[in-house]
């Protein structure tokens, strides 16, 4: 492995032992170590230096040297591939922990404050349907009411134990399980002067109504909004290159790559075990880097793409379907006691119901939704459910219309029947329309949680990885040189 | 740099000083046209060829005397003929034929979805009884009705927009409302009256208000009485009259749930809210007396007679007219005997 030196490049005062005892010399001669070297002389200096200077002047002193020279080269290299090493390490933890919080923490928040809004306004509209019954309300919509608000209250707990405290989602979690259990209680006095026949029961479900519609379920649209943004900044913390560590690798392995070519020159030595290790393990690494970040960053990538946006498209039309239904229900509730006057495409004053045109844009933002669920979903699994919650729209609009000509025409009772009665109502539809979403959810929540997770495993070790061999790397730089130096002696 | 700023700024006072009292002015010279339009508008509505004594007084029928000490007499004298109004009506087809009229479904007794109901949940009480009376007369069937429950302050609205044909919602009959819609002659006779807890010092409409919480209803007579009161000093000055509400009964969700501390509605409704609540009461007799009517748009002549007619084979019909509808819904709640709620015999003294 170790040519003989050949005669261009002898290394300089070869055979003589030239080891410097002291790394200063006051004053070297330019060509080559004088042997001996003349007593170290403290440099009488007229003013005291600082240590950087005193330093920097002991490192040009030694570099007149070769043995300095290979010193300081080897220290250099050392510390590149120490400091890449822990740049690597840092940079990859960081991308690490993003993706980690994204797949363990802000994804399911997101989802969490999601399903918040949607129970709060699944109980509002199970109580109202169950006043609309005209009778007590059924078994059935009880049983949804009490899960609804069950749900809610976990996913408010879940919520407050991941929000970080004085957050602003902190804030809006302690709001709303504040405001939780006086709905509960306004409810609760409803049914019960419900049962004594008093229509004041119909008033304190108002006045719950109008605390949910005003206070609470903007309260939880603020919560899954917040989260959104946390969930979109842990991504943008995950998935950027990691440059500073990509470009210390390059400036390692180039450095390496110049002290072979160095030592080869000067020893005609093609190998240096040490150098080749330390230039193995370096390439290793930057390999690893880029290659583990490049994987990890597509599943992350993909799970937004098929994960995060069909979630949030599927999210906001499942609240669209929601507000619809609530709305529908009191349209029948109102009976046009409240009105809205808007401008049509003429330009003239038209007056409607005011919930039924609520109904309407809510529709509409249903039906862009659904439309948008569409076109992300990938595959059939996907795809599926979405379409046929189209289809549920549809229907539901169809049976709409009718229902509001019967109550256009007077008859409250059969409009009342075609809304929440038991079969061929508009109720079935919006249930119909839920379901298929929430599969589709669940299916878009696989993909998003396996996207996701690939990309995690992708960065699985990386950051040790990228330690150790960085250490090995530096140790393999630091024997190398030794080597070289041993010579010298 | 804040020294600076001041000195800057130091200047402008007086421009800006000019610049806002410009704007107001111009906001003002705006704005006046609007509102007095709005005051005119009840003659727009009136039509061509009426010309009722309401007008004859500047516009509005409170700066008359007499109207303002006994609106209920400002109605039109019975008639069983068709005009152009009722025509409209029955001129509606198939399912359509029907009278759309503007109700309550939160006063207990007068006008009410009993949840007990049935499974129809018809809306029932007094004020329904009436209706469908009007219905059978003018439809010949007292189920052709289409129900719309109107808010309190919808009421006007509701009537000069067209949405209903008729307001029958326990409304007072006053000078101020007679400016925008018609009354018929008076169905039935109250006052206002303050509802508190039974533990509560309040004695009635007096000092015992003093830094109390007062409930209305937008734009009901209460509200605006008190008010006006407030204004005029009659109503102690320290008594705080809470933001109104959409309905009457709101205020007993209120007054249980202890955001307020009074509520002030008509005595036929306050019993109403007692008879949902044992803990509370009325406290003190009625401070006014008022009288409901059914409520037409004010060009609608041939309706306010058909009506005032209707009214008059009620109150005479002894099986099932107005004391039949009395006994079966607020004999219970109000007095057993039905002579403080029935109003005097009617006056037609507006003559177009």
């Amino acid at each position: 492995m170790t040519h003989p030196p050949k005669s261009s490049a002898a290394p300089p005062g070869s055979g003589v032992p030239t080891m410097p005892s002291v790394p200063t010399q006051a004053k070297p001669p330019a060509p080559a170590p004088q042997a001996p070297p003349p007593a170290p002389v403290p440099d009488p200096a007229p003013a005291r230096r600082t240590a950087f200077a005193e330093g920097l002047d002991q490192v040009r002193a030694a570099a007149t040297t070769e043995p300095g020279r290979l010193r300081i080269i080897g220290a250099a290299l050392a510390l590149l591939v120490v400091l890449f090493g822990a740049v690597t390490a840092w940079q990859t933890d960081d991308r690490a922990a993003a993706a980690d919080d994204v797949l363990n923490k802000s994804q399911p928040l997101s989802n969490a404050a999601a399903d918040i809004y949607r129970y709060l306004a699944d109980a509002n509209t199970a109580a109202s349907s169950g006043f609309l019954a005209g009778g007590q309300e059924t078994a059935a919509s009880r049983e949804r009411y009490e899960e609804d608000i069950d749900k809610a209250a976990s996913g408010l707990v879940q919520a407050a134990s991941n929000s970080d405290p004085d957050s602003p989602a902190a804030a809006t979690v302690t709001k709303l399980n504040r405001l939780l259990p006086e709905y509960k209680g306004l409810v609760e006095r409803a049914r019960t002067y419900n049962r004594q026949g008093f229509p004041v029961g119909g008033a304190y479900l108002r006045y719950a109504n109008e605390k949910m519609q005003e206070e609470m379920l903007p309260a939880a649209e603020d919560l899954y909004t917040s989260e959104n943004q946390r969930l979109r900044a842990d991504y943008g913390d995950a998935t950027p290159y990691p440059w500073a560590a990509i470009g210390l690798g390059v400036l390692a392995l180039a450095a390496l790559a110049w002290a072979q070519h160095r030592n080869y020159r000067r020893t005609n030595r093609v190998l240096n075990h040490g150098l080749v290790a330390a230039t193995a393990t370096t390439t290793v690494v930057l390999l690893w880097l880029v290659v583990g970040h490049t994987v990890a960053r597509a599943g992350l990538n993909d799970s937004y793409d098929h994960g995060v946006r069909s979630l949030n498209v599927l999210h906001d039309a499942r609240i669209a379907s929601l507000k619809a239904r609530g709305n529908e229900n009191l349209t029948l509730v109102a009976r046009g006691a409240e009105t809205v006057t808007k401008k049509n495409a003429k330009g003239e004053d038209v007056t409607y119901d005011a919930y039924d045109y609520d109904f309407n844009t809510d529709m509409d933002a249903l039906g862009k939704g659904l439309a948008a669920a569409s076109k992300l979903a990938d595959d059939d699994t996907g795809g599926k459910p979405v379409t046929a919650a189209e289809g549920n729209m549809k229907v539901w609009k169809e049976r709409h219309t009718a229902a509001r000509a019967q109550d256009e025409n007077g008859n409250y009772e059969a409009a009342l029947e075609r809304v929440i009665g038991a079969e061929g109502a508009t109720g079935e539809c919006f249930d119909s329309v839920d379901k298929n979403l929430d599969r589709a959810l669940r299916h878009e929540e696989t993909e998003f949680e396996q996207a996701a997770g690939d990309g995690l495993d992708a960065m699985t070790g990386l950051s040790v990885g990228a330690a150790v061999l960085a250490v090995l790397g530096a140790a393999g730089a630091v024997l190398g040189i030794g080597r070289r130096l041993s010579e010298y002696r | 740099m804040r020294g600076r700023l001041r000195t800057s700024l130091r200047g402008w006072g007086g421009v800006g000083a000019m610049a806002v009292v410009c704007a107001l002015a111009v906001a003002f010279v705006l704005l006046l046209p609007l509102t007095q339009s709005h005051g005119d508008g009840s003659t727009g509505t009136g039509g061509p060829g009426v010309t009722h004594a309401v007008q004859a007084a500047d516009d509005d029928p409170c700066t008359d005397p007499a109207i303002k000490a006994a609106p209920e007499k400002q109605t039109l004298s019975p008639s069983g003929a068709d005009g152009a109004t009722i025509e409209k009506i029955k001129a509606r087809q198939g399912e359509k034929r029907k009278l759309i009229v503007g109700v309550d479904q939160n006063s207990y007794r007068w006008g009410y979805r009993n949840p007990n109901g049935g499974a129809n949940a018809d809306l029932e009480g007094f004020d329904i009884d009436l209706v469908h009376r009007i219905a059978q007369d003018i439809l010949g069937d007292p189920n052709a009705v289409q129900f719309k429950a109107i808010p309190t302050n919808q009421r006007i609205p509701a009537i000069q927009q067209g949405r209903v044909d008729m307001i029958v919602r326990t409304m007072t009959i006053n000078c101020s409302r007679l400016a925008d819609v018609a009354f018929s002659a008076p169905y039935f006779k109250t006052g206002q009256q303050v509802l508190a807890p039974k533990s509560s010092d309040i004695t009635g409409y007096n000092d015992t208000l003093a830094r109390k919480r007062i409930c209305t209803a937008e734009g009901s007579t209460a509200n605006t009485k008190l008010e006006d009161d407030k204004k005029a000093g009659e109503l102690v000055s320290s008594a705080k009259i809470s933001p109104p509400v959409p309905n009457q009964l709101d205020c007993l969700v209120r007054l249980q749930l202890g955001e307020v501390d009074a509520v002030v509605t008509d005595g036929a409704l306050a019993a109403s809210q007692a008879a949902q609540d044992p803990t509370v009461e009325l406290k003190g007799t009625p401070f006014t007396t008022e009288y409901y009517g059914v409520a037409m748009k004010q060009d609608a002549d041939d309706l306010v007679r058909r009506v005032n007619r209707i009214l008059v084979d009620y109150r005479q019909d002894t099986t099932d007219g107005w004391q039949a509808s009395y006994d079966r819904w607020l004999s219970a709640t109000l007095d057993k005997d039905s002579a403080k709620s029935e109003p005097p015999t009617p006056q037609y003294l507006r003559k177009s």
